[in-house]
């Protein structure tokens, strides 16, 4: 169950890596990091599962309310630059 | 293996593949607007199961487990959105399938 | 001081029961809540517990069916090679009237088949929807199955 998880999970990430490169404007781009982000919030939270540290689910919040803070903030850039 | 060992790996996997359909979702869709569609509720839905199935494996993390699913569900839809909202105002075209557009000129009257 | 028992519900329920985190706890809230004595937005009396209640009993059962299918339609969506899409932005209308109550409203259309908020400006809220099914009676298919309950909770 676990190998399927890590499995699925590096796939995802890879696809939405992919739209990071291509992506044709820099809104995709910032589309493709926030879903990625998330995914790595639930890949920590797994690991601390797996390697039973409970210090590893504090990383996992302080990551999602990081990628948050950075989604927020390159919106408003981008919406004050026509 | 337990009862919840089980259940709680089970609901792993599923977060599992809801993750990677949100990343299938991202490389497929055509324009910004239906990536973050896909790209949202595929992965709110998959850090909810991944996140629950981790807190009933190991009960004793079940308090966070909660804390970091309250905190996902409540930030990840207002992202989307401000980042849908900064995308159109800062003039990407939606692509050429959309039908009707009654946000035009950013919702002025 | 409803932002000091706040903050230090939050880090009660992050760090382990000891004496010394409870009195750290306590000069961090105490800190807290000083530097944001001026906004603090939340008011507490004892309608809270009645409401708080409301919303995991009423609101979040609906919420939660309605994400699972939100999740097997996008499912088919992506699946299905031929990429069935429909899209448009539309505008509706809603009732409510508080700043939370429309977050939370927002939130849950976000959540939804099919459906993301873009913006709110006063009390029309737009969307972009991902099949455009009719133009007339749009606020049957997005918002209405939570905005009754949304009153219960909040208004």
């Amino acid at each position: 169950m676990i190998a399927i998880f890590f499995v699925l999970i590096g796939i995802g990430v890879i696809l939405s890596f992919i739209r990071v490169i291509i992506g044709p404007t820099s809104s995709d781009r910032v589309a493709a990091l926030d879903t990625m982000n998330v995914m790595l919030t639930g890949l920590i939270v797994v690991l601390a599962y797996v390697f039973n540290r409970s210090i590893y689910l504090d990383i996992a919040l302080v990551y999602a309310l990081l990628s948050f803070l950075e989604t927020i903030v390159i919106s408003r850039y981008l919406e004050g630059r026509k | 293996m337990s009862a919840n060992v089980i259940i709680g790996d089970i609901l792993i996997a599923i977060g599992a593949f809801f993750y990677f359909l949100g990343g299938l979702g991202i490389l497929r869709m055509p324009d910004v607007y239906n990536r973050l569609q896909a790209g949202t509720k595929a992965t709110t839905l998959g850090t909810f199961s991944t996140v629950i199935g981790v807190g009933i494996s190991k009960p004793e993390f079940l308090i966070k487990a909660l804390i970091i699913v309250a905190f996902v569900a409540m930030t990840n839809p207002v992202g989307s959105s401000v980042l849908a909202r900064a995308s159109y105002l800062s003039g990407v075209k939606p692509c050429d399938c959309t039908k009707v557009d009654e946000y035009k000129g950013g919702g002025e009257e | 001081m409803s932002v000091f028992i706040t903050s230090l519900v939050l880090w009660l329920l992050l760090t382990k029961f000891t004496y010394s985190e409870l009195l750290a706890g306590v000069i961090v809230s105490i800190l807290v809540a000083l530097t944001l004595r001026k906004y603090h937005g939340i008011k507490y009396d004892w309608k809270l517990l009645w409401r708080f209640i409301y919303y995991v009993f009423a609101y979040l059962p609906v919420f939660v069916v309605e994400m699972i299918k939100a999740n097997f339609d996008v499912a088919a969506r992506v699946l299905n090679p031929k990429l069935p899409l429909n899209p448009g932005f539309v505008e509706i209308k809603t009732d409510l009237k508080g700043e939370a109550s429309k977050l939370f409203l927002a939130n849950s259309i976000t959540l939804t088949p099919g459906t993301l908020s873009i913006d709110a400006k006063g009390e029309r809220l737009f969307i972009h929807w991902i099949d455009v099914k009719s133009m007339e009676n749009k606020e049957k298919y997005i918002s209405q199955r939570f905005e009754k309950l949304l009153k219960g909770v909040f208004e």
